[in-house]
């Protein structure tokens, strides 16, 4: 019952969203005191062009993890419309061009996956926690499973 | 059908079902509340204004900043995220967006405020197309929910000139 749930609202997100991942789990302070570890963001890609403020997802080349951050300079150019964008987490003291791959000092419109639209707070300690000690992720899928195994449906 | 299993099962996603109602409602009550914010910014000094070395201007300058953001606080908001970004167009970009400060306010007496600060990002084109240039300072809030919909918006202020020489 909740697997098969938990499942489609997953889809439905995707197809809503339009994103290859519509939720990220925080995974760092970097943002505090607004996202805090184990909050989980909701995002959504749209076409419209990235401005200052929005709150983006983006993947270093290189780095595995995706980084949730405000956009803070845009330089958006006039004949092909592409933008050079720089980022910074709010409790960061200084801007992520340290985050950025060798050389890079801007991010550009294919780095970024989505923009977070919305949020709820402390869901994403499930994934965190499974993720750190992945003895627990071992046991509820142990259980889930003996759960449909004996279950007389 | 009525083990232990299948009642721990039903509760859980019932009570994970009405909580995920309760995010959302508590979100959608936010669309009630409608703000009237209000704000001034005055540019006191250009502290000076540069070419750097690699051929970008750059400028510092101190800003009075004063706003009242108290209407946009709901029993639903966690923090209000404001920056100030000077906006301007060059030759080269059709559009550039320069955060020059920003600031959390965490609760709603904190929202109607003064500061005399100077900008706390550095101002710094691609090239060299400031001189003399026009320019806007818009502030932007950002109100992070408890739980939900995040709201942006902004209010654009114009009318604002940088030096015609480097100082």
């Amino acid at each position: 019952m909740i697997v098969t749930s938990a499942l489609i609202i997953w889809k439905a997100l995707m197809c809503i969203t339009g994103s290859e991942s519509p939720v990220v789990v925080v995974l760092s302070e970097s943002m505090e005191p607004g996202f805090k570890r184990g909050d989980i963001l909701f995002l959504h890609m749209s076409k419209e062009p990235i401005r200052a403020g929005e709150i983006v997802v983006f993947n270093v080349d290189g780095r595995e993890i995706p980084i949730v951050h405000r956009v803070i300079k845009v330089h958006e150019r006039q004949d092909t419309g592409e933008v050079d964008v720089l980022t910074k987490g709010d409790n960061n003291p200084g801007d992520d061009r340290l985050l950025y791959a060798q050389g890079q000092h801007w991010l550009q419109r294919q780095h970024i996956m989505g923009r977070a639209v919305g949020f709820l707070p402390y869901v994403g300690w499930v994934t965190i926690i499974m993720t750190e000690k992945p003895i627990i992720k071992y046991i509820l899928i142990g259980a889930l499973g003996l759960l449909v195994i004996t279950s007389k449906d | 059908m009525h083990s232990f299993g299948y009642r721990l099962n039903a509760l859980l996603t019932f009570s994970v079902t009405i909580l995920a109602l309760m995010c959302a409602i508590a979100s959608l009550s936010d669309n009630l509340n409608t703000p009237s914010p209000s704000a001034e910014i005055q540019i006191m000094n250009i502290n000076w204004f540069q070419k750097q070395p690699q051929g970008n201007d750059e400028v510092s300058l101190t800003m009075n900043i004063s706003a009242d953001l108290q209407s946009l606080f709901t029993w639903n908001t966690k923090q209000v995220f404001i920056f100030v970004a000077a906006e301007y167009e060059t030759p080269k970009n059709s559009l550039n967006q320069v955060s020059l400060w920003d600031a959390i306010i965490p609760a709603k007496e904190h929202a109607k405020f003064w500061i005399h600060t100077s900008n706390k990002y550095r101002f710094v084109d691609q090239g060299n197309s400031l001189r003399g240039k026009e320019f806007n300072l818009t502030l932007h809030w950002h109100v992070m929910p408890k739980t939900g919909k995040m709201f942006a918006d902004k209010i654009v202020m114009t009318g604002y000139n940088l030096p015609e020489e480097y100082r």
